[in-house]
């Protein structure tokens, strides 16, 4: 973030300083939860009584559930009153002053992505990265760079406003846009949805929120800005899209480099809500920190994510690839209400060491006429475990619905497992569900043939892999196809001797 | 130079506790320009001494060294020994499916030049090649874009692997039992690829049962191998006469 964007974010506070309930100094909760840091939180960000009630409500909730253990996965139990649930952003003295000081490993990832080291510098988390670097630090066309995403982001800003788009942090909204949230947050995902939904809505620290008007076609790929300004966005971020009637939007979220991050647990909570005729593509890219060989450390990625298709007509398309975090258990959701509206679900996990992986869909159709379309594909390497589970529903109103489902596994060695975990409840007899499974290795044999061309094991692995994603990887933003593939291949070093 | 150079070659398959000994004191000399056919029965090392010179995982040199001109092949990876120049076209061409045979080519020819500090061949340029060498041997240049090897015909992928010789144009091409399976008209394109191919500068060593490729392709030296050795070798008419009597009158 640069220096001006933490003077607004410290002015924008101070406004709401009324608000405050407490007077502690610190800008960093110690461990614990319970009601007192749920309040301080809300009174941190000035927000109104509504919020306050609201957040209450869901850790009221929260305290009567029971963890999850349904998922193939297996972790020691997390004591959640070990974390601490509240930390102001970051002062400028905590992050590294340079690159000089940045894990030359994760260095090494940046380069290995074609990051340009401006971008490695912030994904980095250094002190003052928006600012030129001296000359010596790199090539010209780093410095250029770096003053072209400056200036990008400032025409971001002009253009959106132009056309009307909202797009700005949730805590924010809270105070310009409050009718908006008001209405939509929990609309899709409510409080009481699941173990660290519920967490999520007591304790969410930040997050975006989006609004595209009525017949705007939103003027940019919403993830352009993103990478340029989101970093340490913190453990329990809340993401709100909201796509008026007939209008459109493509948002990506997170980043192909690993992010710098000290948190353990995230436990995020996404929401999308497209009305008549509206569109929104939503790209994950996921590279989080898997922990190292021997599974030792890496993020908990525990993420609720789901869509509803409210209007006529309209579409919900997901797409992820995820290859970081040492569990990922998310499963990114259509709720079909709309006649003729359209859910997609675009695919690609990747495990190596010792990741394991839940995740993968629901389509609940309940319009008429509806359709969904479901592509998974998981690759597993070293020791993990990756596992797709899907429900496609429907229900006794949704006339003629319609599924196709294909769910392929591709294991790289001999000691990791694909698990696939297909649910299917219908309950219309027009319905048309169709759903198809593979399961492949990557075998030594193709691997020699490769090799006796003059290709090397590992980039014929990663060839054979991105091979395998082909079909998700031309649902990603362009830009992010090419990054995507590369980063497999960064993602498999080491899974073949 | 000799261009190969084989000497008390002694190799084993398996893994380390069953070791299976396989090639038993077996030495080949090739020179530039010059074709060496062996031939033999089941199980006498073939196809072992393919893979041990091309270095596939399973087999262990226990004795006895291999030069690619003076390169010393057992220090070098399976595709080291592919960037210096050594060629096997495969007795089974695997499938790679989701990886299009263009794509494959390219990368394989853009890790060559790599490794030899050679400019990358332009993406329109090598398309236009490539076509044409298809076309050659009589592959629909739409294959170009289908998975290495998928859907492929047995002689379809075998014409495949002559395209990749032709393209990659090795000092050393090994030839596993390409003619196997193969029809007479699949024969005589596969044979007619290997004779363009053929030069001065560069040398064959074709693996064969059969007496019938040897029409199209007219071996310098005919070797017999038998249990691990090279037991007899002389000139074409050998094979001839292997075509007429069997092995059995030399083991």
């Amino acid at each position: 973030m640069s220096q001006t964007s933490v003077d607004d974010l410290v002015e924008a506070r101070s406004e709401y300083s009324a608000g405050f309930v407490t007077d502690i100094e610190s800008d960093t909760l110690p461990p614990g939860l319970d009601e007192h840091t749920v309040r301080f939180i809300s009174a941190r960000k000035g927000e109104p009584q509504w919020l306050t009630d609201w957040r209450l409500k869901a850790f009221a909730h929260w305290k009567t559930m029971p963890e999850p253990t349904w998922a193939h996965v297996h972790y020691p139990p997390i004591d959640f009153q070990e974390i601490s649930y509240y930390s102001a952003p970051k002062s400028q003295a905590d992050g590294p002053q340079s690159l000089d000081e940045v894990d030359p490993e994760l260095l090494r990832t940046y380069e290995k992505l074609g990051i340009p080291l401006h971008e490695q510098a912030v994904l980095a988390g250094v002190v003052n990265a928006n600012m030129p670097p001296a000359p010596s630090m790199g090539s010209n066309v780093a410095v250029d760079v770096v003053f072209d995403s400056v200036s990008i982001a400032t025409t971001f800003k002009e253009k959106l406003a132009e056309a009307g788009v909202i797009f700005c942090p949730i805590s924010e909204a809270v105070h310009s846009h409050p009718e908006l949230i008001q209405k939509y947050l929990g609309s899709v995902i409510p409080q009481k949805d699941n173990f660290y939904a519920a967490l999520n809505s007591a304790v969410f620290s930040d997050g975006s929120f989006v609004y595209i008007p009525k017949g705007v076609r939103c003027p940019m790929e919403l993830s352009t800005y993103f990478r340029i300004n989101e970093r340490n966005t913190g453990q329990f971020e809340r993401t709100l899209i909201i796509a008026d009637a007939g209008s459109h939007v493509s948002y990506l979220e997170g980043c192909t480099a690993p992010m710098r991050d000290e948190n353990q647990l995230h436990a995020a909570v996404v929401e999308l809500v497209a009305l008549e005729d509206a569109e929104i593509k939503y790209s994950t890219v996921q590279n989080w920190y898997p922990g190292d060989e021997n599974g030792k450390g890496g993020i908990y990625n525990f993420v609720t994510k789901r869509g509803l298709c409210g209007g006529a007509r309209s579409k919900i398309s997901w797409t992820q690839v995820e290859t970081g975090s040492a569990i990922t258990w998310k499963y990114p959701s259509v709720v079909l209400r709309g006649d003729d509206s359209v859910g997609e679900f675009y695919s690609v996990a990747l495990t190596n060491n010792r990741q394991q992986a839940d995740t993968g869909t629901k389509m609940i159709h309940m319009g008429k006429n509806t359709k969904s379309t479901i592509v998974s594909k998981g690759i597993s390497a070293g020791r993990s475990e990756n596992c797709y589970r899907g429900l496609v529903r429907i229900s006794p109103t949704a006339e003629n619905a319609r599924n196709f489902t294909q769910c392929d596994s591709l294991l790289i060695g001999g000691e990791c497992g694909a698990h696939t975990f297909p649910y299917i409840e219908n309950k219309n007899n027009s319905a048309i569900i169709e759903h198809e499974a593979s399961t492949s290795k990557v075998s030594d044999d193709q691997l020699f043939a490769c090799q006796q061309r003059g290709i090397d094991s590992e980039k014929a692995v990663g060839m054979i892999v991105n091979g395998f994603c082909k079909e998700v990887f031309r649902e990603l933003p362009m830009e992010f196809a090419v990054e995507a593939g590369k980063l497999l291949e960064v993602s498999l070093e080491g899974a073949v001797g | 130079m000799s261009l190969l150079q084989v000497t008390n070659l002694h190799a084993t398959v398996g893994a380390q506790d069953e070791q299976k000994a396989i090639l038993k004191g077996l030495n080949l000399t090739v020179n530039p320009g010059e074709v060496h056919a062996i031939m033999g029965p089941n199980g006498s090392g073939k196809s072992t001494l393919a893979n041990v010179l091309s270095g596939r995982p399973g087999y262990t040199v226990t004795e006895g060294s291999m030069h690619l001109a003076d390169a010393d092949l057992a220090e070098l990876e399976p595709h080291e020994r592919a960037q210096i120049g050594l060629f096997l076209a495969f007795q089974y061409p695997v499938e790679i499916p989701g990886v299009s045979n263009m794509e494959f080519l390219k990368a394989s020819v853009d890790s060559l030049a790599r490794a030899r500090g050679e400019d990358q061949t332009n993406t329109a340029t090598f398309i236009k090649h490539i076509r044409q060498l298809a076309t050659s041997v009589d592959l629909d240049p739409q294959f170009l874009k289908r998975g290495v090897n998928e859907g492929f015909s047995g002689g379809e992928k075998k014409r495949n692997e002559i395209m990749q010789l032709l393209l990659l144009e090795p000092k050393l091409a090994i030839l596993d039992e390409t003619d196997s399976g193969l029809d007479i008209d699949a024969l005589q394109v596969v044979a007619e690829g290997v004779n363009r191919y053929k030069s001065e500068n560069n040398g064959v060593v074709l693996i064969t049962h059969y007496q019938r490729l040897l029409d199209y392709i007219v071996p310098d030296f005919v070797h017999v191998l038998a249990d691990g050795k090279i037991i007899q070798s002389g000139d074409k008419s050998l094979a001839l006469e292997l075509e007429d009597k069997g092995y059995a009158w030399l083991t």
